[in-house]
């Protein structure tokens, strides 16, 4: 059954399990205000909710296929992506989001994240950065910046950090945008704008964890990250995927960096198979010579 | 009429092969593998068969992929299938419980090779056999078949789907080596012949639909996504509106539910090959090649006027622990070779609980059992 769209905002009821509420999150988390953000992108973006599918993996950012009403499957950690493969290639109708977080979609999930993006997978993934592990506790992972304090690196973090649009881009995502928890009306462009992209799109907020990450990186309450990044935030359209990555306390470049056009796997694959079984044309006779040859 | 979209005749196919046929046969739509000795031929087959009649196959980039994959695909409607050994089998297992959690139907067949590690993967083993039962974490039941030819490689692929959607659960092929690489005559019966089970759906409309109220026999009926149900199913214990509910009370409810949909359900799920057990004194209880092997020690040592008899295991899991109570009160020995240090052969002696002898044959891997070894223990179980 389709639905009328209509433009605007979402009422809670339509898209929202009100039985499900409270969430679990705490005061000053960003996730409240992406869930919302996306919500409304995702009415703008006017597609039947019937054929709209969420798959979270695990982690605070995981829950958000429990909390919203369409066909949601929370899975098991780092495997969001390739259940969501599964069901989008078994139903191509469907519009496949995958909603998951930072540890859980480059972390542990990291060789299927690149692999999606290399295949240019038909998926819409939104991956919100907090920096840390939070439904854990909050250690550092592959985007926590280098000297953050976390629950796992009381002196300061010493890892390298994944530049995750950066990744994308390598890997061969289409779609590539960035916000932060602030960026509420760009957000939902930007979900609208990834709904509607044929191939793997990629929408990144940033988004406070006062409770863990800012506790430990003296910005203990979530106003605190959000001033920070006010303060910080760089909105650069189109800016070099190699130039965005995120320091301690540093600049956040925003934007839409990548929106570029390249077959999706069904495309292809379609491509080959057409090719591979169109009916073969008629061979052509045998000349008189060919024949008595034999 | 035998065509490439529905193949129907007989064929001198491998066991590999044959597993590819049968799920094709079963209606299975969707294959997600990585290649792995030995069982790489039926992704194989799958890519070449599965876009000659519309299905899907994809190479995922790892086996968690492939098994995450088939989740998603049985989710979506489709019967989904994915295929491995002894490494991938290992690396499936977290998700493999995450298919029973949400009670997803699904076939996942292994095609056993000697382990651990990587052992030696061109060659036998049935190491995995307490692996299919324990593999994922926490406590559940499964259902493993085991095919001991290339036609019931066929078979039982259509009749893990049909168990697969009837109880809700992935189902396990656990196939070996031999099995698995061995050529046979198959027959594929014409496509009108062969009766599949269709999906359990819902009965009543989308705004009643509650995804874990059971039917009478506690399986629940399936709505698919793009349905308009706008469900939600989790990994975390779950009511029966599908929501978690973290209550050692939710807890208790829904595991024992998920264990007995299986375990109460066994007189329907089991099936066994019996052969010379009325006057059985000592029985060979085994299953996939190495029954074959103990099939052929019980025939010569009748031919010795031994009464041997026979009880090969085409269902492992549930364990058909009744009927090895029953024999266990009139026979005096079980001999159980197996490909392993002695896996079926715990069970057999647990059910048999010592009022008839457990005499395990083991094999380390590599290679299959030499007939004498199960003739010798056969003889002197009757000493
Ligand atoms: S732990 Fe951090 S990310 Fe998780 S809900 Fe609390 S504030 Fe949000």
């Amino acid at each position: 059954m389709t639905q009328e769209y209509s433009a605007g905002r979402y009422y809670p009821g339509e898209l929202l399990r009100e039985d499900r509420m409270p969430h679990i999150w705490c005061p000053g988390c960003g996730m409240g205000s992406i869930l919302h953000g996306f919500l409304n992108g995702l009415h703008q973006s006017g597609l039947p909710l019937d054929k709209v599918a969420i798959v979270s993996g695990i982690g605070c950012a995981g829950r958000v296929a429990g909390y919203v009403k369409l066909d949601s499957f929370h899975t098991t950690h780092g495997r969001a992506i390739p259940f969501a493969t599964g069901l989008k290639l078994a139903n191509p109708e469907l519009k496949v989001i995958v909603f998951s977080g930072d540890g859980d979609l480059v972390s542990i999930g990291g060789n299927h994240f690149i692999h999606a993006a290399r295949r240019n997978m038909d998926l819409t993934v939104i991956l919100v950065n907090n920096f840390t592990y939070g439904m854990t506790g909050g250690q550092f992972g592959p985007t926590t910046p280098l000297d953050a304090r976390t629950a796992t690196s009381r002196y300061g973090s010493y890892e390298p950090t994944f530049n995750v649009p950066n990744l994308a881009e390598a890997s061969g995502a289409v779609y590539i945008a960035r916000w932060t928890a602030l960026h509420l009306r760009q957000m939902e462009q930007s979900f609208t704008e990834a709904l509607h992209k044929k191939g793997f799109s990629l929408v990144e907020v940033i988004s406070p964890c006062p409770t863990l990450y800012g506790r430990m990186n003296r910005q203990p309450r979530g106003l605190d990250q959000m001033k920070y990044y006010q303060q910080n935030s760089i909105i650069q359209h189109g800016a070099d995927t190699r130039t965005v990555g995120i320091e301690l306390n540093g600049k956040i470049t925003v934007g839409k960096f990548i929106d570029i056009e390249r077959p999706a796997y069904t495309d292809i694959k379609t491509r080959v198979y057409e090719k591979a079984f169109a009916p073969k044309p008629a061979a052509p006779a045998k000349t008189t010579a060919e024949a008595s040859s034999k | 009429m035998s065509s490439r979209k529905s193949l129907s005749g007989d064929f001198f196919i491998t066991g590999d092969v044959a597993c590819a046929e049968g799920a094709i046969s079963a209606g299975c739509r969707f294959f997600a593998g990585y290649p792995i000795t030995p069982a790489t031929e039926i992704a194989e087959r799958m890519s070449e068969r599965q876009p000659e009649i519309g299905g899907t196959y994809i190479q995922m980039e790892d086996e968690i992929a492939s098994m995450n994959a088939i989740l998603g695909a049985s989710w979506a409607g489709v019967k989904a299938m994915t295929a491995t050994s002894g490494p991938g089998f290992s690396l499936m297992m977290e998700n493999l419980g995450l298919g029973v959690m949400l009670e997803t139907p699904c076939v996942l067949v292994n095609v056993q090779r000697a382990g651990p590690s990587t052992g030696l993967p061109t060659l036998a083993g049935q190491g995995d056999m307490m692996q299919a039962r324990w593999g994922s974490h926490g406590h559940y039941s499964i259902i493993a078949l085991c095919p001991d030819s290339p036609q019931e490689m066929y078979q039982l692929a259509i009749k893990a789907f049909d168990l697969s959607e009837k109880y809700r659960t992935p189902v396990l092929i656990m196939a070996d080596e031999v099995v698995g690489h061995m050529s046979e005559k198959v027959t594929i019966p014409p496509p009108e012949e062969i009766k599949t089970l269709p999906r359990r759906k819902p009965a009543v409309p989308p705004e009643k639909y509650l995804p874990y109220v059971p039917d009478a026999d506690l399986v629940p009926p399936m709505a698919n996504a793009g349905e308009g149900y706008h469900f939600h199913v989790t990994g975390l214990t779950h009511d029966e509106r599908g929501y978690p509910l973290m209550t050692a009370e939710a807890q208790d409810k829904l595991i024992r539910r998920l264990v007995n949909k299986i375990d109460k359900n066994q007189d329907d799920i089991i099936m066994l090959k019996e052969d010379w057990l009325d006057d059985a004194e000592v029985v060979v209880c085994s299953y996939g090649i190495s029954a074959r092997i103990g099939k052929f020690a019980v025939e010569r040592a009748r031919a010795e006027g031994i009464k041997a008899g026979m009880l090969r295991l085409i269902t492992a899991w549930p364990f058909p622990e009744n009927r090895i109570r029953q024999l266990s009160k009139k026979v005096k020995a079980f001999i159980v070779p197996e490909i392993n240090c002695g896996q079926i052969a715990l069970e057999v002696e647990r059910c048999s609980s010592g009022r008839a002898s457990t005499i395990l044959v083991p094999h380390m891997g590599g290679g299959v059992h030499q007939p004498h070894t199960i003739i010798e223990a056969i003889r002197k179980a009757l000493k």
